[in-house]
């Protein structure tokens, strides 16, 4: 990937960041763990990847994005703030009587939140809908559905990634977040859904393997995917929960636990001197 | 002479999709292995490549409706009623309730008079789920012409709603030119003395009811209330002022159905009786549709026996 761009990516990633803590602090509830897991891939989707328009959130070819894995809503609201679809100072308003930002994504109340969604297990299907409609439309464009790790449990996944490949839709991307954690512990603790690639590929799809932090691994991922013939894709992208505060990387505790002062601050500061160094 | 001729309503949704398939390419039919049963074959016949059968799967059917829906399509996704409302509840709640889309769930098989399949396959739970969901839309059609109708209304309509159909062949009682409106009831006979609201099949059993109370001197008013939700409110309250006695009757628990629902707009504006005839609660049982009817008091002996108790309680 070009270095410039690559490096435009890592500062956007960064301010992601920067939101997801502001608006989770705000909020004082929230799930700042997944978000900070996923915040590189949907920085990278938006801001290099999908066909959109902030200045028309419903245009009709469009591509399209289901956040299966609602309840890291900050970061998708955070990375259409950098996007220009909401106003940055809106973050603070999340999960706030009267915001636009609920506490998991409504389609009806934020322009660029292509699905509702919050119960696990749903958004891979709606997204298969999605893929589904461009095909029999003819319609060129993309969907893509982000899943977490612990989501795949949920057993309404592998009826939807079932029916996903018997119809050969290739333009539905799905991406599992695996950064191994979920609310009571490592996924493997709870309920095992290792090993992920094989069980996509029993299923049919066409399945690719990246660090989820690493935006040549993710640009490849997804221009692979894109170009993919036959079969719908699934990136499976191993990833650091907490990804970018230090001590949120890799504890479960921060599944769902908004910071304190304290902890903002701290967050905060390691967030703006990694901004530092990028800009420098 | 109308007698003459007996439609299951699950037939009257499978030609109904067939037309509208015709008039409007944007109809997309989904299903769950069940065609055959809930007449979505015929689409899928003349349809092929705007009908999906999405497996014995009914939470991603529901929710790959969903995602078709976003795209401007209007789609009809049909199994019984007791794995669409039952199984799919959240799927329903969640992803077409809550963002409102513009997804019609056709539920067939509805009720006891599923017969021999038993209670697994008997869903007298359904309006009573599709109740609780803001902005749900609930249709039950007594007959092959008003289930024709109101799959056309669903049609026309922007937003989820609620078809519950029936596997029993039920004598027509409307007109060829009858007009269906969602949301309002359809008074089918004046009274003075009760009035009978009656949704689905026992619709029917009300008008045979309201001839048998003639012998007893009393004269009860029918009205049919289709759309269970949102429920004619003004309706039933001019049948709460002017009969002052209320008897309900529907093939569904008498829990939460359309009797709770004529129940709580009655105690809200104009206390009277209420009386319910439905399934008392309980769990069905295997055996001829028609024989379940009777044996679980879903019939107009019924209906007579509660309309003198609250004609009494007057």
């Amino acid at each position: 990937m070009d270095s410039i761009v690559k490096k435009q990516l890592k500062v956007k990633a960064c301010k992601v960041r920067i939101g997801i803590i502001e608006a989770v602090y705000s909020a004082k509830s929230g799930h700042p763990g997944g978000s900070l897991s996923i915040a590189d891939i949907l920085t990278y989707l938006y801001f290099h990847q999908m066909k959109i328009d902030p200045q028309n959130p419903k245009w009709e070819d469009r591509d399209r994005l289901v956040l299966s894995k609602g309840h890291v809503a900050p970061a998708l609201y955070s990375v259409l703030a950098q996007k220009g679809f909401i106003d940055i100072e809106i973050l603070k308003t999340l999960r706030k009587s009267d915001s636009i930002l609920q506490g998991h994504p409504s389609m009806k109340l934020t322009p660029g939140v292509d699905m509702s969604t919050g119960s696990l297990g749903q958004g891979l299907s709606v997204a298969v809908g999605m893929a589904l409609g461009a095909k029999i439309g003819g319609k060129g464009f993309r969907t893509y559905a982000i899943l977490g790790d612990g989501e795949i449990q949920e057993g309404q996944i592998w009826e939807a990634t079932m029916f996903a490949s018997a119809k050969g839709l290739d333009s539905l991307t799905a991406v599992v977040d695996n950064n191994n954690l979920q609310i009571d512990g490592t996924i493997v603790e709870v309920n095992s859904p290792y090993p992920i690639p094989e069980k996509f590929k029993a299923f049919g799809w066409n399945v690719i393997e990246i660090f989820a932090h690493s935006f040549d691994e993710i640009d490849a991922a997804f221009k692979a995917a894109s170009e993919f013939k036959g079969k719908p894709t699934a990136i499976i992208a191993k990833s650091i929960k907490g990804k970018g505060v230090s001590f949120m990387e890799n504890n479960y505790k921060w599944h769902g636990t908004a910071p304190n002062t304290e902890q903002y601050e701290q967050a905060i500061r390691e967030l703006n001197a990694e901004l530092a160094e990028l800009e420098a | 002479m109308a007698e003459l001729i007996k439609t299951a309503t699950r037939d009257a949704y499978g030609k109904a999709l067939v037309e509208l398939g015709k008039q409007n390419d944007k109809i997309i039919v989904l299903d769950a292995d069940l065609s055959t049963a809930t007449k979505t074959g015929m689409f899928k016949s003349e349809f092929p490549e705007r009908f999906f059968n999405t497996g014995i799967a009914e939470c991603n059917m529901i929710c790959i409706a969903g995602g078709l829906s976003t795209l401007g399509y209007t789609v009809f996704a049909s199994s019984f009623a007791m794995f669409t409302a039952g199984r799919a509840f959240e799927q329903v709640r969640n992803t077409l309730g809550y963002p409102h889309l513009n997804v019609k769930i056709g539920a067939t098989h509805a009720g006891i008079s599923v017969g021999e399949d038993g209670a697994s396959h008997q869903c007298c739970e359904d309006i009573a789920l599709m109740r609780t969901i803001p902005g749900m839309v609930i249709i039950n059609p007594a007959d092959d012409i008003e289930a024709r109708a109101a799959v056309f209304a669903a049609a026309d309509y922007d937003g989820p709603v609620y078809l519950r159909f029936g596997r029993l062949a039920l004598p027509r009682i409307f007109d060829e030119d009858y007009q269906f409106n969602i949301g309002k009831a359809v008074k089918l006979c004046e009274g003075k003395d009760v009035t009978i609201i009656a949704t689905g099949l026992m619709v029917n059993e009300a008008i045979n009811a309201r001839e048998i109370l003639l012998n007893s001197g009393i004269e009860a008013a029918v009205l049919n209330i289709h759309t269970i939700k949102p429920i004619d409110r003004e309706a039933v309250i001019s049948a709460a002022k002017e009969t002052g006695a209320i008897v309900t009757a529907e093939e569904h628990s008498i829990v939460g159905g359309l009797g709770g629902a004529v129940a709580e707009v009655v105690c809200e504006n104009f206390p009277v009786p209420v009386l319910k005839v439905g399934v008392n609660d309980v769990f069905g049982r295997s055996g001829p549709g028609d024989e379940m009817l009777h044996i679980f008091g879903l019939d107009a002996a019924n209906i007579v026996e509660k309309a003198k108790l609250a004609f009494r309680m007057k």
